[in-house]
């Protein structure tokens, strides 16, 4: 896997960028990942990325758009325009998790 | 003594449910193990029929049956809807207001497409310019759609992963070049295929080749295309983000959910699947709940093949449950896809939780006679051919020779 530094920290990213060890992931990441697809990041982002890790950390897994729509009560129109376009592959690459399984 | 008896309790008596008990039946002492299973009807459709109704490669008649007469003897079998399940006090409560005690509960009944959950498709065009074919009806109704369209845009498209047969809507453009073209307008037939995920298909390799054949046959891939609603007026579908498709046809897989009785328990997920342990099928918060088939959440298809499969893992382990013993046997999420690609022919995909739909040959290696990843004749007779093992082998429960274990000899990666 290649390494890159960002925000100061050296992390293993997979050919998308993805961070592959969520657990580099600090806080201080996001706004830097973010910058890297034309984001900024305001309280609303953040209260979706720290939803994304804690689920992360007890499911094992990366939320898909709709549990993080119903889990956080956020509608998916507003999560569309936090993260445009792609927003559960965005948010989960700010959140250093690899990205929801595209189902089978 | 029936009263000393134990009970296993079947909920849905589909693909997966019939070959449980069927199963169970031979294994489970009749003195020591009485075995229920519950469903709202007695049809049985062979739901890979679905695909071909409205093409006419299928008569409806082909694919429905009675339930009743695939169910082994020894079986009790109750029609009723089910209202919701007490995991604790280990009761099903029927909406009849009959209550079944279960030592060991399945849960099988699948998933099913809601229309009621996207806004705006359920108008009055449902079932006309808004059809979909996975329901018997709607098959039908697509039929006549389909004999009835005059030209103009043809639009194929997902709502929401997961679905069940999830190469079915990518066989459905396929089948509609191939109709459209035997029928001489496929110029005037624009043919749009509409996605949710960023390709064909969701495994890599897959949607790569699959990519290529939709370029091949003419049809135009929309992806990441998230729907909001669907106006039936304006004829016009309505993504998130604002992007607009017209149709003159619309064919739509709607979101697929599972039984409203597993929300109302407390045993489901967000789409209302069980989540379970995806090696044994058992739920992750009650020992004596299992998911099989589409109820359930493992990550790989809902579609029969890995009913099959991962039942025979699940009649072993359920075993090892009852004497108290480890379970012994582990799913490893071996699913095969038929995929017919139209012009008689038919791709064949095998693949599991941890490897990629490989090329090569199925069911033996180097043999085949089917062949994986590739167009071919003998795919396309061995789906045909399927319908008929179905109802005389696979629900029976009886041994079809494929193993529940994806097999790598004989199978070859592909770039």
């Amino acid at each position: 896997m290649p390494t890159t530094t960002i925000a100061g920290h050296e992390v293993e990213v997979n050919d998308e960028g993805f961070l592959t060890k969520p657990e580099q992931w600090t806080e201080d990441l996001a706004p830097e990942l973010a910058k890297l697809i034309g984001l900024e990041l305001t309280e609303d982002h953040w209260s979706l990325i720290r939803f994304l890790r804690s689920d992360f950390a007890a499911q094992g897994e990366t939320a898909t758009l709709r549990r993080v729509s119903a889990q956080s009560g956020t509608p998916v129109k507003q999560i569309f325009a936090l993260f445009p376009a792609k927003p559960a592959k965005k948010l989960a690459y700010v959140s250093g998790l690899p990205k929801p399984k595209g189902c089978v | 003594m029936s009263a000393e008896r134990k009970n296993v309790v079947v909920l849905g008596a589909g693909t997966a449910g019939t070959m449980v008990v069927n199963k169970l039946r031979k294994v489970l002492p009749e003195d020591e193990w009485a075995i229920t299973v519950v469903d709202r009807d007695d049809i049985h459709d062979y739901q890979p029929g679905y695909l071909f109704i409205p093409f006419r490669i299928n008569k409806p008649t082909q694919i429905r049956k009675a339930k009743l007469p695939f169910i082994a003897e020894g079986v009790r079998v109750i029609f009723a809807e089910i209202e919701r399940v007490d995991p604790q006090g280990r009761t099903v409560h029927l909406a009849d207001g009959r209550r079944l005690d279960y030592d060991q509960l399945v849960i099988a009944t699948g998933t099913t497409p809601r229309p009621d959950q996207t806004d705006g498709m359920l108008g009055e065009q449902w079932h006309g310019d808004v059809g979909e074919f996975y329901t018997y009806d709607g098959a039908i109704a697509l039929r006549r759609s389909l004999e009835e369209f005059t030209g103009g845009r043809l639009v194929v498209h997902i709502t929401e992963l997961p679905i069940k047969c999830p190469v079915a809507p990518l066989e459905f453009a396929f089948l509609a070049d191939d109709y459209f073209t035997r029928k001489g307008m496929r110029d005037r037939v624009e043919i749009v295929f509409v996605t949710p995920l960023d390709g064909a298909f969701t495994k890599p390799m897959a949607s790569k080749r699959l990519g290529k054949l939709l370029t091949r046959k003419g049809i135009s891939l929309e992806t990441d295309f998230m729907i909001e609603r669907v106006d039936q007026e304006r004829k016009v579908i309505t993504s998130y983000d604002e992007r607009e498709i017209g149709y003159d046809l619309l064919v739509t897989v709607p979101l697929n959910m599972g039984a409203d009785f597993v929300a109302a328990s407390g045993l489901g997920d967000e789409l209302n699947y069980v989540p379970v342990d995806k090696h044994t099928s058992r739920s992750t918060a009650y020992d004596t709940i299992w998911a099989l088939g589409d109820a359930s959440n493992i990550p790989t298809s809902k579609a029969g093949s890995v009913a099959h499969f991962s039942v025979e893992v699940f009649v072993e382990n359920v075993q090892d449950a009852i004497a108290g013993r480890p379970l012994s046997r582990s799913f490893d999420g071996h699913a095969n896809c038929f995929i017919e690609s139209g012009k008689g022919k038919a791709l064949l995909l095998d693949f599991n939780y941890d490897t990629e739909p490989m090329g090569g040959t199925f069911p033996l290696p180097t043999v085949g006679p089917m062949s994986l990843l590739k167009e071919s004749r003998a795919n396309h007779l061995g789906k045909l051919a399927f319908r008929h093992l179905y109802w005389s082998a696979l629900l029976p429960g009886h041994p079809l020779g494929l193993s529940a274990d994806m097999t790598l000899t004989g199978k070859v990666p592909v770039a």
